[in-house]
């Protein structure tokens, strides 16, 4: 075993259970999470092959991705929604797996609530049926969204048969400049390295800028990498990781504390560790960036223009037409002249406290344009509790923001949380796909702050120009 | 798992990069607690227009492309979501394979888990193809067995893949029994490695 491992290649060699010859090694799972939209077929699966669940108390269910963020006790109107529902409640009765439940107060987007109940630890190997499972990376863990049958294939062995993904650091130097924020970090590096620059490969994000990043900020930062095509991301963990995780409800306690820590302190990368590929970026390059595609890497600074076709390859001109085309809008266009209609402030992005203070630091005492309809939609129960402690939902409500329950929501549109046909968006969310918050609706991927001042201005604004009251 | 040693099938030409899953599964179809009937749904927004009618200039509905069994794409096919709905709607519409130049990893690993091929061949390569399969009647030949695509005017090409993962779709064989081979190494890891007390829980 090389004695200069990196972090990830540490967390990989202490859960290789067996290596089997010629077949991708068999990784054990610390912890599995669990949600409704891509587990029923795996229980069914479990049935039919008469197979059990071997370790139920390392896996753990909520529902988030098509509940309502009406009221809760408001009946679900969509019957298939609700069976799917009902389909996760039998199914952890049956195997024995804790569900936080639509009314429990632990239930949240599953990548929001892992860490905020200290279920998400350094060094851990985590999976979820969800490709934005590299959230958990922020702790200095290995996580990777899996599909279905791998699911299954958890839930019977606690176990994952994975080939060994390559390694890529992102160094990210120097300090951010005012007004920008991990999701503009984010955004950038996708647009620098394109939506597969990062294929098959786990990222560690590295270098001043990252350290400087709060839990949160690392989450987004970590929830972005499969944007980039990564297989997972992550941060080494470090004091700002350890503060975080004490004293959470799942995390150890006392002496097994102290000795969780000195195992963490030993996981960051060698400082000769060599890594596949090396990215380095400027923090005092980026700005505040505004997505004007149809995928994440297509990316512009707020201050900026939508590119000129103009020497591109034929094949990305013709994504290039495309997107455009979907989204209304020309080439050369001003950023600043994008006027929305629509501004969704959550996701598994940016829902949690800092994010949403940030956002109410820019709406208070402003008014939401009265052409737009924003939506703010904490993360999880937590987070709402927390924000509501604080005020915050006040600054929101008076600014004429709608205060939801948390969920999923508008960030992929599985609940009645939707865009309609030509509506715009600023979005916190991860995604800018053709009818991904609704059939034919259009949007603009953003930080927190950039998406509450567009709520106010009506269209994309600069923060850095921002009149905070 | 049905076994892929080789295929031959109608080519359907899908000239666009970047084909993420929500565009290959839209999410209103996600809902299903079941795996079969996704068919239906493939490519759905670009099948059918907001009325609920058929898009008839969308390639897989063009009557010369009926019945294709192998779909070929720009780069980078399958990114985004993972939702293994992707494959099972591009298995049950008919396709056996898709045929692209890079694949997202969860949408590749997902297509092995359920006997479906992802075939990686060069830019250059994916360009030829993409101009003969407009060709009226053009098949190609997959052999797993060679790792080769062939068609009968000439082309022939060789493509990379894992060779668990050949061993696998060759075989039909199911992941979790092959796991499940190394059930004492998994209990050893275990009682080393114990599942903390917090965790623990008795469902009621
Ligand atoms: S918030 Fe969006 S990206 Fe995150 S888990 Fe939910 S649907 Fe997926």
């Amino acid at each position: 075993m090389p004695a200069e491992r990196t972090l990830f290649e540490k967390i990989w060699d202490a859960h290789v259970v067996a290596q089997p010859v010629g077949r991708s090694p068999i990784l054990y799972i610390d912890l599995h999470l669990l949600h409704e939209v891509t587990s029923p077929q795996a229980f069914d699966g479990l049935r039919s092959g008469g197979r059990k669940v071997r370790q139920p108390a390392r896996n753990l269910a909520t529902v988030d991705h098509n509940i309502p963020t009406e009221p809760r006790g408001t009946p679900i109107t969509d019957l298939i929604a609700a069976k799917q529902i009902s389909a996760l409640q039998a199914n952890c009765k049956e195997f024995g797996i804790r569900l936080f439940d639509m009314d429990s107060p632990e239930q949240g987007i599953v990548h929001v609530i892992g860490p905020e109940l200290g279920l998400t630890q350094p060094g851990m190997t985590i999976v979820c049926g969800d490709s934005h499972t590299s959230t958990h990376g922020a702790f200095g863990a290995l996580a990777f969204g899996i599909g279905t049958s791998e699911v299954e294939h958890v839930l019977a062995t606690q176990c994952i048969a994975q080939q060994k993904p390559k390694t890529m650091k992102i160094d990210v130097r120097g300090r951010f400049p005012e007004g920008v924020t991990a999701k503009d970090l984010a955004l950038g590096i996708i647009g620098q390295i394109g939506t597969d620059g990062a294929t098959g490969h786990v990222i560690e994000y590295a270098g001043e800028a990252v350290r400087s990043l709060s839990m949160e900020g690392r989450m987004t930062l970590c929830n972005m990498s499969i944007e980039a095509g990564a297989r997972a991301g992550m941060v080494a963990p470090d004091e700002t990781t350890f503060a975080y995780v004490r004293g959470r409800r799942f995390t150890p306690h006392n002496a097994e504390w102290e000795k969780a820590l000195a195992h963490w302190r030993t996981l960051p990368s060698a400082e000769s560790a060599k890594f596949d590929e090396v990215v380095e970026i400027d923090a005092a390059q980026l700005s505040p960036f505004v997505t004007w595609g149809t995928n994440p890497g297509m990316v512009a600074p707020v201050t900026g223009r939508i590119p000129e076709p103009n020497g591109m390859k034929e094949s990305d001109r013709r994504g290039f037409e495309l997107a455009l085309q979907y989204m209304g809008l020309e080439p050369g266009k001003r950023i600043q002249e994008i006027g929305v209609n629509r501004v969704f402030i959550g996701s598994c992005t940016n829902s949690r406290i800092e994010d949403l203070r940030a956002a109410a630091r820019v709406a208070k005492g402003h008014r939401v344009n009265p052409k737009v309809r924003a939506m703010v939609v904490p993360g999880s129960q937590m987070v709402k509790k927390a924000a509501e402690q604080e005020g915050l939902h006040q600054i929101f409500l008076d600014a004429g923001f709608e205060w939801r329950e948390s969920g999923c929501s508008m960030c992929l549109g599985m609940n009645p949380d939707i865009l309609r046909p030509g509506e715009r968006c600023a979005s916190t969310s991860n995604r800018n796909f053709e009818g991904r918050q609704g059939r034919g609706g259009r949007t603009h991927l953003v930080s927190p702050m950039m998406a509450a001042a567009a709520a106010i201005a009506g269209h994309f604004t600069d923060i850095r120009n921002w009149k905070f009251q | 798992m049905k076994p892929f040693t080789v295929h031959r099938g109608r080519v359907a030409p899908l000239d666009r990069v970047n084909i993420d899953t929500d565009q290959i599964i839209p999410k209103q179809f996600l809902k299903r607690i079941e795996k079969s009937g996704f068919g239906q749904f493939l490519f759905y927004d670009w099948r059918f227009g907001a009325d609920g009618k058929k898009n008839v200039d969308f390639v897989l509905d063009q009557p010369r492309y009926a019945g294709a069994t192998i779909l070929l794409s720009g780069k980078n096919f399958g990114c985004g979501s993972s939702r293994e709905h992707a494959v099972w709607a591009l298995a049950d519409f008919g396709f056996r394979a898709v045929i692209s130049s890079s694949f997202a990893d969860i949408f590749a690993n997902n297509s092995a888990k359920n006997g479906f091929l992802t075939v990686r061949l060069s830019d250059n390569e994916i360009a030829e193809l993409m101009k003969r399969a407009t060709e009226p009647g053009y098949e190609l030949a997959i052999d797993l067995e060679q790792c080769r695509v062939r068609d009968d005017q000439g082309f022939g090409a060789k493509f990379p893949i894992d060779e668990f993962v050949r061993h696998c779709l060759i075989n039909g064989l199911d992941d979790i029994g092959l796991t499940l081979q190394y059930e004492s190494e998994i209990s050893d890891y275990e009682a080393r490695h114990p599942v903390p007390a917090a965790l623990d829980f008795v469902n009621p």
